[in-house]
C-alpha cells in the first residue's frame, strides 16, 4: 500500500536529478546557517522554501509536456502583462521596480518569464520547425527583447541576463544560422558603446570595479574585494564549518544571497568548491541527456534551455563572486537564501523530470 | 515515429559546441578559485586578517622615583580619558547635554566632534579623575569608552623638580631623571590581539599577547627631608642676596651619594610651563670659576711634592705679584705667612707663588685626578665637564690664577666631590645620584698625610682669624673653603658681578657630610663667600648632620664668633 503510494508520488520523479538537487539544497542549508549567524529561523525559513519548491517541481514534474506546450503563448503574454503592470503600478524597493502586489499575493513577473520565455520561443520554433525562415528568428528575438526590456528598466540586469540567455539557448539549439550569429557578434560589439551608453551608473561601475576593485575599495569595490579575500583566505581546505571570519564577522556583504558562495568557500576551501561544481555539472548533464532524448522540439528547446540557463546561473554567480564578472544581482542556485528564485529554478527541473518521464505516453 | 524524426535535432557540432561552453566555463572557474585559495591565498589571507584583528593597547604603569627612604618623589596616578566611536554613538539631546556637562566642554564642541561618522576613534576629554569618569559612564551613551591612562604627579614639587624632571603628554621624561631612566622607568605597553567585526565591537579575544610590563621603580639617592631643608635654605639665601640663582649640593663624605641637591630658580613639574631658565640643574650642567675653594688642592698638590709643609712660611708682601704684564693682587696683604695660613686667610699671592714651584704636568695631573675638566658621570642628563686645559698650553700667569681658580671652569658637584679627598684620607670617592648598597671604591689622589693637613687647615678656615666663622656648626668640627669669584663676562672679569661658593665639611674629625654651596650673583651689597654662601653651609649642614644623628665631635658649644669689631678677613677671589 505504502510502497504503491510512494511508487505513485515518484512516478514522475528522476531521481538521480532529485538526488543531486537535494544533496545541493542540504549543503546550501548547511552554508545558510554559518552565513546568517546560525540563525535558525533564517534557516529554517529557507527549509520551508525549499518544501515549497519541491512540491511545486513534483506537480510540474507530473504535467504532461503538451499541456505545457498548451500554455506556453497565455502564460507569455500573461506575463507581459504583468510585466506591464509592474513598469505602470509596481512596487518600488531597493530602488528597483520589481514586485507586484495582486491582492493578496506580491508576486515578481520578471521570475516567471524566466520559465515563460524559453517555453514560449521553444512552442514557437517546435510549430514552426517545418517552414523555418530568417523572419522566424526575428519574431524569436522579438519575443525576447521586449520582456528583457521592460526587466532592464525595472531594472533588473540579473534576471533580463538570465532570460536573454535562455532565450538565447533557444534559438541557438532551433538552428541559428552561424551567419546571423556571427552578424548579430559583430552588431554587439559594434552597439556595445551604444548599450554601455545605456546602462544605468551604477552598473557601468560594477563593469569598472570589476576592472580594477581597489579604484573604490570602501564603495563600490567592496563587495568584490571582500568576497575575494573570504574566498582565497579560505585555502586549500577552508576554515571549517562556522569558522569563516569573513563571513561570520559581517565584513562580506550580502552573505546570505547573492555572495553565499564566498562564505561557502572560505569555510570548505577549494576542495569544497570543487565539490559544489561538480554537483552542478552532474546537475547540468542530466539535464543536457533529458534534452538530447526529448521526444519532440518543444520538449528539447525547452530542457535544453532550462538546463544551459542553470549553468548561466552558476556561471554567472561564481564568476561574479570570484571577480572575473561584474556584480549583477544572479543568486547561486540552489544555495541562496531565498524562495523567489528557488520556485522557478525547481519549477524548472520539474519541466525537466516532465520532459523525461512523459514519454512513453506520447509514443504511438 | 514519423513526427519526432521531422523535428529539430541538434546538430552534433551545436551539441559538442555547448558542451564545450558548460565545461570549459566550469573549468575557468575552477581555475579561478585555484588562483584565489591557492596561489593568491598568502595575500589574501593577510588581508582578511588585516580586516579582523585589531591590536588593543594595554597601558602599563610607569615606575615610582623613591627618595633613598622610600618616600615618593614621583608617582603615577591613574586617570581615564574619555573617547567616543561616532558612528555607535546614540544619544538624546538631554544626555549630550550632560555629558557636556560632566566633561566641562561646549555642547556645540562636543557634538562637532560626533558629527564625524568616518572616524571610529575621539578623544572627548583626556586625563579626567577616574570618578569623574565614572560619572561619565553611568549616563549610558553607547559608544562612549573609557581608556586607562597615567598622570604623572610629583609630591616635592619644585624642591626636587630639577632632578626628577618631568614627562611630557605621552609619559616619556623630557627633563632629569625621567628622561635619564627612561626605558627603566617606563613599562612596556601590553598588548592584545581581539577579533572585531565591521562595526569594531571585540567579538572574542584572540590571545593576551603581551602582558603589560609595569615599569621599575627607582630609588635614588636624594633624602626628601634633606633636600627640602637644602631647598628652603638656599631658597632664602638667594632671596635674600638678591642673587640671579644658586645652588646647593649635601653629599655623603663616604659613599659619595648625593644626598640633596637644590637649584634656584625652580619651577613646578606638575605643570611645567614657562621653564626656560628654571629647568636647568645647574649645579651638574653649569659651569663657573670656583675661585677660592680650589686652593686646597694646588696646596695639596704643593704638600704631596714634599717641598712644603703646613709651616712652610710664605712671603706675601706686599700683597701683590707680577708675572709678566699682569698682577696678581691680595686685597688684605699678609705679609709673611704659613701655607697653613694662605688657606686660613686665602692669600691669592700665596697659593700663586706656590703653584709656581711645580711643574705644570704635575699640577694638571692633580687636578685632573681630582676630576676637574671631565664629567663626573653622576649619570644626568647634560652634565658637562667643565673646562681644565691641557697644561702643555699653561702659561706661568695662567698656572699662578688656576692655583686660586680662575682660568678654570667646574660644576658644583665636582667641586663638592674633589672634596671627598679630605673627607676620606686622601681617597676620591665616585658620586651617585642612586641610593647605593655598597661603599663606592675610591681613587687614592693624596697621601692620607697630605689629605688631613689640609683638612686641619680647612678647619682653621671656619675659626675666628678665618675667612668663613660663619660656617661653623654647634656640636660639631668643621672643615671648609670659601669662594669668591669675579663672574667672567664679554671682555674679562666682570668688576660688580660674583659667584659667592662655600665647599666644606663635617664633623671634621671624620667627615659624614659634605656640602657645597654657590650663589650666583648675589646683589644686596654682600658678596663674599663667607658671608653669603656659608650661612647656608650652616644652617644646612647643622640640620643634616641632627637628621642622620651624626654623634656630635665637640659637644661643648665650640662655636667661637670673631670678637665684635675685629677686621674681618676675606679673600680676594
Amino acid at each position: 500500500m505504502i510502497s504503491k503510494l510512494s511508487d505513485r508520488l515518484l512516478k514522475h520523479i528522476d531521481s538521480f536529478l532529485m538526488g543531486c538537487i537535494l544533496f545541493t539544497c542540504l549543503i546550501g542549508l548547511f552554508v545558510l546557517y554559518s552565513a546568517s549567524g546560525q540563525n535558525f529561523d533564517k534557516t529554517g525559513s529557507q527549509i520551508i522554501n525549499i518544501l515549497a519548491a519541491i512540491t511545486i517541481m513534483w506537480a510540474a514534474a507530473n504535467i504532461a509536456p503538451q499541456h505545457l506546450e498548451r500554455i506556453a503563448l497565455p502564460l507569455f503574454i500573461f506575463g507581459l502583462l504583468l510585466l506591464l503592470g509592474v513598469a505602470l503600478f509596481g512596487e518600488i524597493s531597493h530602488g528597483a521596480r520589481r514586485w507586484l502586489h495582486l491582492g493578496l499575493v506580491r508576486i515578481q513577473p520578471s521570475e516567471l518569464m524566466k520559465i515563460a520565455v524559453p517555453m514560449m520561443l521553444a512552442w514557437y520554433f517546435a510549430k514552426r520547425e517545418a517552414s523555418l525562415r530568417f523572419w522566424d528568428y526575428a519574431f524569436g528575438a522579438l519575443f525576447l527583447v521586449v520582456p528583457i526590456g521592460f526587466i532592464m528598466k525595472q531594472p533588473d540586469l540579473g534576471t533580463a541576463l538570465l532570460i536573454a540567455a535562455s532565450g538565447f539557448y533557444v534559438l541557438f539549439l532551433a538552428g541559428l544560422s552561424w551567419r546571423l550569429l556571427l552578424g548579430s557578434c559583430i552588431s554587439a560589439a559594434v552597439l556595445a558603446p551604444v548599450f554601455w551608453s545605456m546602462l544605468h551608473d551604477y552598473q557601468r561601475k560594477r563593469i569598472q570595479i570589476l576592472i580594477d576593485p581597489y579604484q573604490d575599495p570602501l564603495g563600490a569595490g567592496y563587495h568584490t574585494i571582500q568576497a575575494t579575500i573570504a574566498l582565497g583566505s579560505g585555502g586549500l581546505t577552508g576554515k571549517g564549518w562556522l569558522n569563516g571570519t569573513q563571513s561570520q564577522l559581517d565584513f562580506l556583504p550580502e552573505r546570505t544571497t547573492d555572495f553565499i558562495f564566498a562564505v561557502f568557500g572560505e569555510e570548505f576551501g577549494l576542495l569544497g568548491n570543487v565539490l559544489l561544481l561538480v554537483l552542478f555539472t552532474l546537475i547540468i548533464g542530466r539535464g543536457l541527456i533529458i534534452a538530447a532524448h526529448a521526444q519532440n522540439t518543444f520538449c528539447r528547446l525547452l530542457a535544453g534551455s532550462i538546463t544551459l540557463t542553470f549553468f548561466t546561473y552558476v556561471f554567472v554567480n561564481i564568476g561574479m563572486v570570484s571577480g572575473i564578472l561584474p556584480v549583477v544581482g544572479v543568486p547561486l542556485p540552489l544555495i541562496s537564501y531565498g524562495g523567489t528564485s528557488l520556485v522557478t529554478l525547481l519549477l524548472g527541473f520539474g519541466i525537466l523530470m516532465s520532459i523525461q518521464t512523459h514519454k512513453k505516453l506520447v509514443t504511438t | 515515429m514519423a513526427v519526432v524524426q521531422q523535428a529539430i535535432k541538434f546538430p552534433v557540432w551545436r551539441r559538442r559546441l555547448l558542451l564545450m561552453m558548460v565545461l570549459s566555463g566550469f573549468a575557468l572557474l575552477i581555475c579561478r578559485a585555484v588562483y584565489l585559495q591557492g596561489l593568491h591565498r598568502a595575500f589574501l589571507q593577510k588581508e582578511g586578517d588585516a580586516r579582523y584583528t585589531r591590536e588593543i593597547v594595554l597601558t602599563s604603569h610607569r615606575g615610582m622615583i623613591m627618595d633613598r627612604n622610600g618616600e615618593p618623589l614621583a608617582i603615577s596616578t591613574p586617570v581615564e580619558s574619555i573617547w567616543a566611536s561616532p558612528p555607535d554613538v546614540e544619544a538624546d539631546k538631554e544626555q549630550l547635554v550632560k555629558l557636556a556637562a560632566l566633561l566641562e566642554i561646549q555642547s556645540n564642541e562636543l557634538s562637532k566632534k560626533l558629527v564625524n561618522q568616518n572616524r571610529d576613534f575621539v578623544y572627548l576629554k583626556r586625563r579626567i579623575p577616574p570618578q569623574l569618569a565614572s560619572h561619565v559612564m553611568q549616563l549610558g551613551i553607547p559608544g562612549i569608552f573609557t581608556q586607562r591612562e597615567y598622570r604623572r604627579y610629583y609630591p616635592a614639587g619644585d624642591v626636587t623638580a630639577h632632578l626628577v624632571g618631568f614627562t611630557g603628554s605621552d609619559e616619556v621624561g623630557q627633563e632629569g631623571f625621567e628622561l635619564k631612566y627612561q626605558d627603566w622607568l617606563s613599562g612596556k605597553n601590553g598588548s592584545r590581539h581581539v577579533i572585531k567585526d565591521r562595526q569594531g565591537h571585540i567579538v572574542e579575544d584572540l590571545e593576551a599577547v603581551k602582558v603589560p610590563q609595569d615599569g621599575h621603580d627607582l630609588v635614588v639617592s636624594i633624602d626628601r627631608k634633606i633636600q627640602y631643608l637644602a631647598y628652603r635654605e638656599l631658597a632664602k639665601a638667594v632671596e635674600e642676596n638678591k642673587a640671579k640663582a644658586g645652588s646647593a649640593i649635601v653629599l655623603d663624605a663616604k659613599t659619595g651619594e648625593i644626598l640633596a641637591m637644590a637649584n634656584l630658580p625652580s619651577y613646578n613639574p606638575n605643570n611645567p610651563e614657562n621653564i626656560l631658565g628654571k629647568s636647568r640643574n645647574r649645579a651638574i650642567v653649569d659651569t663657573f670659576e670656583p675661585g677660592s675653594t680650589m686652593k686646597p688642592m694646588t696646596i695639596g698638590a704643593a704638600i704631596e711634592t714634599g717641598n712644603f709643609t703646613a709651616d712652610t712660611k710664605i712671603q706675601t708682601a706686599p700683597g701683590t705679584m707680577v708675572i709678566g704684564t699682569a698682577t696678581i693682587h691680595d686685597s688684605h696683604p699678609q705679609g709673611l705667612i704659613t701655607v697653613a695660613q694662605v688657606i686660613q686667610k686665602s692669600s691669592n699671592v700665596g697659593a700663586a707663588k706656590i703653584a709656581l714651584t711645580m711643574k705644570p704636568q704635575y699640577l694638571w695631573g692633580v687636578y685632573n685626578q681630582l676630576g676637574f675638566g671631565s664629567p663626573t658621570h653622576v649619570g644626568f642628563p647634560g652634565e658637562v665637564g667643565g673646562k681644565l686645559r691641557n697644561y702643555k698650553t699653561w702659561r706661568p700667569i695662567e698656572q699662578a690664577t688656576m692655583a686660586f681658580g680662575n682660568g678654570i671652569s667646574v660644576t658644583l658637584l665636582q667641586l663638592a666631590r674633589a672634596y671627598t679627598v679630605f673627607a676620606n684620607e686622601g681617597e676620591l670617592r665616585p658620586v651617585s645620584l642612586l641610593k647605593l648598597k655598597d661603599p663606592p671604591v675610591g681613587q687614592q689622589v693624596f697621601t692620607a698625610q697630605t689629605a688631613n693637613t689640609i683638612k686641619d687647615m680647612l678647619e682653621l678656615v671656619v675659626q675666628p682669624g678665618g675667612t668663613a666663622p660663619k660656617a661653623q656648626v654647634v656640636g660639631y668640627r668643621v672643615a671648609g673653603k670659601t669662594g669668591t669669584a669675579h663672574k667672567v663676562g664679554i671682555g674679562g672679569y666682570l668688576e660688580d658681578k660674583y659667584v659667592s661658593s662655600f665647599v666644606g665639611m663635617a664633623p671634621a674629625t671624620n667627615p659624614r657630610i659634605i656640602i657645597a654651596v654657590m650663589i650666583d650673583e648675589p646683589s644686596n651689597g654682600k658678596y663674599y663667600g663667607g658671608e653669603v654662601a656659608a650661612p647656608v653651609f650652616s644652617t644646612l649642614m647643622a640640620g643634616t648632620l641632627r637628621m642622620l644623628s651624626v654623634p656630635q665631635d665637640a659637644p661643648n658649644n665650640n662655636v667661637v664668633l670673631p670678637p665684635e669689631g675685629a677686621p674681618e678677613v676675606k679673600e680676594d677671589t
